[in-house]
This record gives structure tokens, sequence and C-alpha cells, in this order.
């Protein structure tokens, strides 16, 4: 799938929970939110980019995603 | 079977609980005050004679027909304006009275054709029926001027208007006022000249009218009478059936002859309308017997080939086999199914069921993706269930209602119509839409007191902001949040939504609404007494759309508006089975009853009911499902009542990913936008031609029942059973209730719910948690639903969209829906609801108007980042400048066309509600346009094509 639209959803959560000022409870929120939402190929894309390059993702999206297991 | 005509008990009950006594023709009768005489009567049998009275409206004593004598009393007062009292004698028939009785109704008959035999009414007539009553035999009078020769006003497509034939009762101007709320009609001139007039002296279809059938219901003549019922004569026997348009879900007694539907009465007993309905339910029903309805299975290998009729075993066949083709050759989750709030409760259970345990993947998915999935979420979330709080009838006891992003007189208009009463009964009103609805001060005797007309896209600034004034003018109900919600989330909130920058002064310039009105407005709604809010798509189509949800949870839960008759948070829902679908399981990452796919005891539970190992990981949202059809990891779909390449954004990129696939399965009654992607087509059944139960806005189970054979031979379930079997996964339900009992076995909200109850109770709402429960009306009474019983307040950080606008596109296009047409149109664009809208237009201010040099009718090009489409420009100040709004009804308009793939952060809901466009004078449709034209021209005669080679 399109890394982009993987990218501005991932983002897109991590601007909800980026309310939290803990960042701790913030990006255990974003994790949980993808892993309960998002299918396993989406999943183990974003991983995959997270991984190889990430840049475009938020600091606060990186850290959630980093901590997700692989699929 | 038989017509089982609905007792009309003359006047409206009475809502007291003190009892009185009295004696009628020497019964003693008990009734609550405020009870007419004329309905206590009628409570034990007796029928006092009536013309103007009807149970629907408020009594008018006009007729004089209905006197009775009362002991002790002086006079014959009107039964129907007279109320009970204790200890009362009451006398309804007697000489003197039949004497009286029988002159009226001699006046009226002066002045009334005496053509009963030919009279479409015959059988069905008050006057008629009255003239028996008081044993009229002769006509002494013979006026030399009479309105016998009053020309017929054959306007409205549905009804004719026959004032020859009206007696001036009044029962449908006052039916229009009170139980409609338009005010269309009024009695024109005085004496002999008194007539009903719609509108000033105008034909129906030039006046206000919006063709609801209130009147007709109420007429006790011929005068205002269905035309269906002028073609066909009287219907013979009726099946009381729910709905198939908006999420209120009214009750109508399908009135039949043979099989066919002579005409939809508004059901007295149903509990979401009263009896009331609007166009779209009482008169927009021919759909279902349209020359368009494709009644063959057919099948294609491409786009490109004609289609083929085959039977329904070699449809089914082919289907389950290019199914499990694709499955081997691309893998178990390249395939999954869409499914629709257009179906039943059943329909959509099975499917997934087949979805889940015979595909093997969770990749199902339903419209409310594309309209109510942030309610769900965002109430899941805060509630802990994800549906609305209330019943319809809670609006009556509302001080103060809150309407956001939802236009309930368009969109839910029998609703619409109830809470129009409670506001003509002095409830305040606050209105927040980027738009002038009508509630706004286009509703007789409505105007709301505050309209907070923000920026498409700003709703969360708008509702933090609100948050701010209730937190820092302390209007919350400390004890309620104490004692009902989870405090610690509260102290978190409170100390978020207090700060400076949330203040209505900070966001007015984001938001466009002055401070001084936002803070009027949220001192309102948390001071005025019982504060109920009621949203729609306004709310969830945005990037934030589920982060609105939970603000407007978070004010309610604040100030105490939850958990009791009047208050709450209300989500109006679209279809008629948004809630039911979304119940049934059949977003991908949720099993019935909102339980996750990885929730180990639910996920074993079904296991074993379903006999299949099911997947833990959720599934392909409908986005997604495109997004994965250009990977080339999506390659089958089985789409079931759902217009896919009508109704979802982005359109171009919609249509792509159909063409990508390898099968798509349309199961609908037409050859919609979606099927001409199609590679197998398995014909459907409407609303009319099934077994079921739809769940509405308000969470009413209501039964859905079969008043005509289906016309391609099964009822929906059935053919999905069909495709289970045929797929080696066995289904053997014999009748839906069997479907819904299974339901009962696995969800617990539905424990207690049955046909054998629904047929019982007529409808229920759930939770219903048990075999003794008749349902919820009203939610968290005593506690959440969470599973500490607390509410939970989340933050709400304002987020703008990615959709801005520049000088480039420096418009913001937002979209909605009108009253005469639904959704995607494919049910109303083949009814006679052409005749009020028949296509879509581009409302745009003056203002920009003249910068661009248009006026109404012109011919005007939308583009946006993503695509270009062309409509008639509707030059209106109800849209603020910079602001420019369009239904989306027809296909041609290619309103998806310009809509962008931007979507709620939490659900995927697409952001309806924001694209910036550019709008210019053109002279000739977009190049999408041309190409839809020639690829649709194309499909029909590759349908054609198919049925000349049957």
């Amino acid at each position: 799938m399109k890394i982009e639209i993987l990218i501005k959803m991932a983002n897109n959560i991590g601007d909800f929970f980026n309310a939290e000022s803990n960042k701790e409870i913030a990006a255990d929120g974003v994790k949980k939110h993808i892993l309960r939402s998002w299918d396993p190929r989406m999943r183990r894309e974003i991983i995959a980019y997270c991984r190889q390059d990430g840049t475009a993702l938020s600091d606060l999206v990186r850290k959630a995603i980093a901590d997700l297991d692989p699929v | 079977m038989s017509i089982n005509k609905e007792q009309d008990f003359g006047t409206p009950a009475s809502v007291s609980s003190q009892l009185v006594t009295l004696e009628i023709d020497g019964f003693q009768v008990t009734a609550p005050v405020g009870t007419s005489i004329m309905r206590a009567a009628a409570s034990i049998g007796i029928e006092i004679p009536k013309l103007c009275a009807t149970d629907s409206i408020e009594p008018f004593g006009s007729c004089r027909l209905c006197v009775v004598q009362i002991e002790g009393g002086r006079g014959m007062p009107a039964s129907c304006t007279t109320p009970v009292a204790e200890g009362l004698k009451v006398v309804t028939q007697n000489q003197k009275l039949a004497d009286v009785r029988r002159g009226i109704m001699e006046l009226y008959i002066s002045d009334h054709p005496l053509d009963c035999l030919t009279c479409s009414a015959n059988g069905d007539c008050e006057l008629q029926d009255m003239a028996g009553a008081v044993g009229l035999r002769e006509v002494r009078y013979h006026p030399v001027e009479t309105h016998l020769n009053a020309v017929k006003d054959e306007s409205n497509p549905y009804f004719s208007f026959d004032p020859s034939k009206c007696i001036v009762c009044s029962r449908c101007v006052r039916a229009c006022e009170e139980t409609q709320g338009t005010f269309a009609l009024t009695i024109d001139g005085r004496g002999f000249d008194s007539k009903v007039s719609p509108g000033q002296n105008q034909g129906f279809m030039d006046s206000e009218c919006v063709s609801c059938g209130a009147c007709v219901q109420a007429c006790p003549t011929a005068t205002l009478m269905e035309k269906s019922v002028i073609d066909h004569g009287q219907p013979e026997h009726a099946i009381v059936t729910t709905c198939a348009y908006c999420g209120v879900g009214c009750s109508f007694r399908a009135e039949m002859k043979g099989e066919q539907v002579i005409r939809m009465v508004p059901h007295k007993d149903g509990k979401a309308n009263h009896g009331h309905s609007c166009v779209k339910g009482r008169f927009a029903f021919g759909y279902a017997t349209h020359k368009d309805r494709i009644t063959k299975p057919m099948i294609r290998a491409s786009i490109k080939d004609a289609w083929r009729e085959v039977s329904w075993e070699e449809a089914i066949n082919h289907a389950a086999s290019e199914l499990r083709r694709i499955q081997k050759k691309y893998g178990k989750d390249a395939i999954g199914g869409i499914t629709s709030s257009r179906c039943t409760n059943e329909e959509v259970y099975i499917m997934q069921k087949l979805i889940r345990a015979g595909f093997g993947n969770n990749n199902v998915d339903t419209c409310a993706r594309v309209c109510h999935s942030p309610t769900g979420y965002g109430l899941k979330q805060t509630f802990g269930e994800s549906s609305g709080t209330q019943d319809f009838d809670s609006v009556m006891k509302a001080d103060v209602i809150l309407v956001i992003g939802a236009n309930p007189t368009d969109g839910h208009p029998v609703f619409g119509s109830l809470m129009k009463k409670r506001l003509r009964q002095g409830a305040k009103l606050i209105v927040a839409d980027p738009r002038e609805i009508d509630l706004v001060k286009n509703s007789p005797h409505v105007q709301a007191d505050y309209h907070l007309k923000l920026r498409p896209g700003t709703n969360v600034a708008l509702i933090t902001a609100f948050a701010h004034v209730i937190v820092t003018e302390k209007l919350m109900d400390e004890t309620f949040v104490n004692e009902r919600c989870d405090v610690e989330s509260f102290t978190k909130w409170e100390t978020f939504v207090a700060q400076e920058r949330h203040s209505p002064e900070a966001t007015a310039a984001v938001t466009g609404v002055p401070a001084a009105e936002l803070r009027a407005a949220a001192k309102l709604y948390a001071t005025a007494g019982n504060g109920a809010i009621y949203y729609g798509l306004g709310v969830t189509e945005h990037s934030q759309g589920s982060t609105m949800v939970i603000g407007i949870a978070n004010i309610a839960m604040a100030t105490g508006n939850l958990g009791r008759d009047g208050v709450g948070v209300n989500p109006l829902r679209g279809q008629n089975n948004v809630q039911g679908s979304c119940d049934m399981g059949s977003f991908p990452h949720e099993f019935p009853g909102y339980r996750h796919v990885s929730d180990e005891k639910t996920h074993r539970q079904f296991e074993a009911a379903w006999q299949a190992e099911l997947s833990w990981e959720p599934g392909l949202r409908i986005p997604n499902m495109f997004d994965a059809a250009m990977d080339k990891s999506f390659m089958g779909l089985y789409c079931e009542g759902e217009d896919i390449a009508q109704s979802d954004p982005d359109i171009t990129h919609v249509h792509a990913a159909l063409r990508a696939m390898e099968c798509i399965i349309v199961q609908d009654i037409f050859l919609n936008e979606t099927a001409k992607f199609a590679h197998v087509f398995l014909p459907g059944a409407s609303f009319l031609e099934k077994n079921g139960t739809f769940t509405n806005a308000e969470r009413r189970i209501s039964p859905v029942r079969k008043v005509m054979s289906p016309l391609a031979g099964y009822q929906d379930w059935e053919v999905t059973q069909m495709l289970a079997n045929a797929m080696d996964y066995p289904m053997n339900y014999s009748h839906p209730s069997e479907i819904m009992a299974e339901i009962a076995s696995l969800t617990p909200s539905f424990a207690g719910v049955s046909y054998e109850k629904i047929d019982r109770l007529g409808s229920i709402q759930w939770p219903c948690y048990d075999e003794a429960s008749v349902g919820t009306p009203i939610m968290h009474e005593q506690t959440f639903m969470r599973d500490d019983g607390k509410g939970f307040f989340m933050l709400t950080e304002y987020v703008a969209t990615h959709e801005r606008v520049t000088p480039k596109f420096p418009l913001i296009l937002t979209t909605g829906r009108i009253l005469s047409q639904y959704n995607v149109g494919a049910q109303t664009r083949r009814t006679d609801n052409v005749a009020w809208h028949s296509e879509d237009r581009l409302e745009i201010h003056p203002h920009d108007a003249e910068d661009r040099g248009l006026k109404t009718g012109d011919w005007v090009g939308i583009k946006s980042r993503v695509g270009e489409t062309v409509l008639r420009a509707l030059v209106s100040d109800r849209v603020q400048p910079g602001v420019v709004y369009t239904t989306f009804h027809f296909p041609e308009s290619g309103a998806n066309v310009i809509t962008t793939d931007n979507s709620d952060w939490a659900t995927n809901c697409p952001e309806y509600k924001v694209t910036a466009v550019q709008v210019s004078k053109v002279s000739q449709p977009s190049e999408w346009q041309a190409k839809y034209q020639a690829f649709t021209e194309n499909q029909l005669d590759l349908l054609a094509l198919g049925a000349q080679h049957d």
C-alpha cells in the first residue's frame, strides 16, 4: 500500500494522542490504536518504513511504532 | 388478513397519571384527567359521531357532530373539547342529540357531491360513515350556490386535492401545523367562502407544502386522496413494517391489494413516528417495482463484456469459485465484503459471519465507515457504548436543544417535526452549522436563539471553547461528575480546556464564531435545564470527527446532561439501519456487540458457535480495501446493498481500485454505479420483499415484514446463505428469526431480543439483557457502560485539517442532503420525488457569486485538488461567504470527484465536509462527467445485450 497514505494516517492518530502531556501514555495510545484497528499488512508496512527511514513520522508516532511487535 | 383499520379515539391521549371515574351511557369509565369525553367513550367502545376530530391532533370543536348531554349541565357540549371529570353522567345518544346531528349532516351533504359509488374514498369515508351513523335519509336544502364545481389541484405527484369534497373541518390545516409544523395550509376566506388554501392561494406544489402526507392522513373525505388509491381502489389488507429510508425508522402499514402496495400509511402505534411520516417513507416506494429492477442473476468475465443472465445456481457457484480462486492466488486475506445500512440486521449478521468464518479473515466493513464510524468510536471511549443515549420522545422534555452539524427537517424529517413541536412549546435552540438550515429561522414559529455559523473544519475548536466556558464559568454539575465519572480523567480535561488558548476569544479567529455568541450559547446549554444534543454528519465526516464526538460527550458529562429524560447525546443516523449494521459486527475489528476480535473470551465464544477458526487480527476498512486493491493484495469483493462507486470520496481513486480487482460481486436491486464495475450481479430484494429487523437511531429494533414476494425469488439473507454454502461454510437458517436467535445468544446486549418479543411489543430498544427486559429507552441512567461504570473524559486538541484554502482553491465545499432525496438517490431518483429535486446544485453566497459573475442557473465548474465537476449554481445567502454547498444525490453530479482522501484519524471516516475548491463559470460538463456518461452508456448497452441473449 502507498506508504504516504499510511504515514498520513499514523501522524493523524499521533496528533490526537499528542494532547496528552505524558508522552509515554500518548505513545501507548498511538500504539494500541494502530494495533487494534490496522490490518496486519498495513502495520507491516509502517513498521518497515519506520525502521528504514521514519523521518516523515512525528516523534510520537515513531516512538509508538518502534514499540509495535513485528507482524 | 384484513385491512384492520386503526381505531381513532378522536382526541390525543392524556399523559396525566391522575384518574377520574365517570358514567357514559350508563357505563362506568375511568380515564386520566385531561382526557376528552369522546376519547373516554371510545375507550369503552362507544363511538360518538365526529368529523373535525381525530386523535392525532388537538380537538377543535367546529363540526358539532359530537355533541353530548351531561346531567346537570347546560346545552350540548362538544365531547371532543369537553374533558372528563369525576362523577359526570354523560349521554351520547337521545332523540335531541340525534336531531341535531342529522341537521348538521344535512347541511354538510347539501354542499357535497353525491357520487359515493364512484368516489375514491368509497369504503373509507368518514363523511359517508357519519351520514349512516346519524341516519340521514333526505337533504331538504338545495342551495343555489355550492362548491361542487371547485377545481381540483393535481399538482402534487402523490395526492390529489379536490375542494368540491371539502367540508372545511380544518383537520388538514391542523395536521400541517401540529403534526408536521410546516403551516403550509390555512383556511382562506370567511363564511361560505371559507376554503382550504395551500400557501397564499397557491397550488400544493407552489406552496411551502413538504408532502409529508399528514393532511391526507387527516382528511375524513376524498378531498385529499392518494393518487394510488384513486387509480387502484381501496386496499384490502395491511401489514405493519418499517421504513427503509432514514434512521428515524418510522413504522408503516403497507396497505395492500394482493401483492401490490396501494399506499404506505404511517402506523399510529409506531413508537418512533407516532403516526407521522415524510415524503419519502409515505410516498416514495415506487422504486421497488421500477422497470430498472434487475431480477435475474448475471455474470461476465470482464467489465468490458456483456452481462449474461444465468441461473441462481450458476451465479452463486461462479461467485464462490472466483472468491476461492483469488484466495488461492493472492492469499486468504485478498477478499472481503462490504455490507450496508440498508440491509436488515439479520443480513448484516450473516454477511459478517460468512466473511469471518467462511472467508477466514476480518475484511468486512459497512457504509457506516463513511458516516457514523466516529460516533461508534467516540461514544464507546467516553460512555462505553456505541450508541445514542435517548429515545426520540425524550426531546419533548428538553429545555435547550443543541443541534450540531445536522439538518433534522431535511435528513430526519419526522423527528424534525417532533423537535419543532418542542421548540414551539418554548424550548431554546442553539444551531452550530456553517449553513443556515431551516431550523435557524425558516421554520414557522421556530427560531434559533443562537446560530453559531462556524467555518467548516473547526468543530473541535468550537466544542472545546464550549467546554472552556463551562469550566471557567463554573457551570459544571459537580455532583454528576464526582458520582458518575472518572474523576482523574475529568481533572485532566478540566485543566486542559481551561487553558486560555481554548477560550472563545482565542478561538474566534479559527472558528469565525464571535466569542460573545459562543459564550452565551455555552451558558444557555449548561444552565437552561435539560440540555439535549443532536448531531449528524456535520460532526462525524471530518478529519477530527471522532474528536468532535468525544468533545460532545465531554460537555454532556460535565453538565450532567445524561441519564434521564430530556437530555443526552443523540447521533441522528443517516440510513435506516446504521445503528443495527454497526451492532451486528460489520466493522473489521469488532464482533457483534462492539467486542474486539482479539478479545479472547469473545473470540473463543464465536469460534465455538460458528465452528470455525477465526482471525485475531483486524481486517481492512473500506478505504484500506481500495488502497490494497491498487497494491494487488485485495482482489475480490462481495458488496451487498452499498454503492461505493458513487458514495465514497475521491471517486476516481475508488473507480481505479474497482477496476483493479479480479472479481466484484454486487448484490443489489438495481445496476448501481458499483455494479458497472462488477463481474457477478446477484439481484437483491427491496424492504417490501423480505423479513428481518432494522435498528433505528434510538436503538429501536423494529420488524421488517415481507409484504410481497421477492421479485428475483430470494430474500437477501437467503442469497448470502447460498454463497456461504457454495463456499463450503454451511448455513441452514430457515427464517431470519433463527438468525436473530443466534445473535441474541452471542451478544449480551441482545440477550432478551426475539421475534416473539418484537411482535408482542411492536419494537424494542436495546440493551435488552434478558427474557424479562422490555428494553432501554434511556441509557446510562445509573452507570455508564464502561468496565468501571464511569464516564471517561478525553482531551480534544483542535488540529486543523490538511485541506486548506489557498488563492488557487479559495472556497470550502461542504455537502448535505435534501428532504426529497435519499443518499445516493438510487431509490428516490426512481420515484416522483424528482419533482422536488431533479439535480444537485451548488449553493454559493451572493458575494462569491458576484465576484465570479455567476447567477442562479449558470453552469459552474467546481475544481478541487483531486478533480473537477460541473453543476448549476444556486445563489443563496444560506451559505456564508467563502463556503459553497451541494447535495450528492445524483451520480452524474460527481460530487465525490472533488472530495479528497482526508479522513478521520480514528476511523477513516472521509472528510466529506471540507474540500477546498475554486468555482468558475463554464459552458460544458467536466471531462470526468463526459467520461462518466460514455462509461454509463456503454454499461447499459452491455446490460441490454445480456438481456437479449437470454
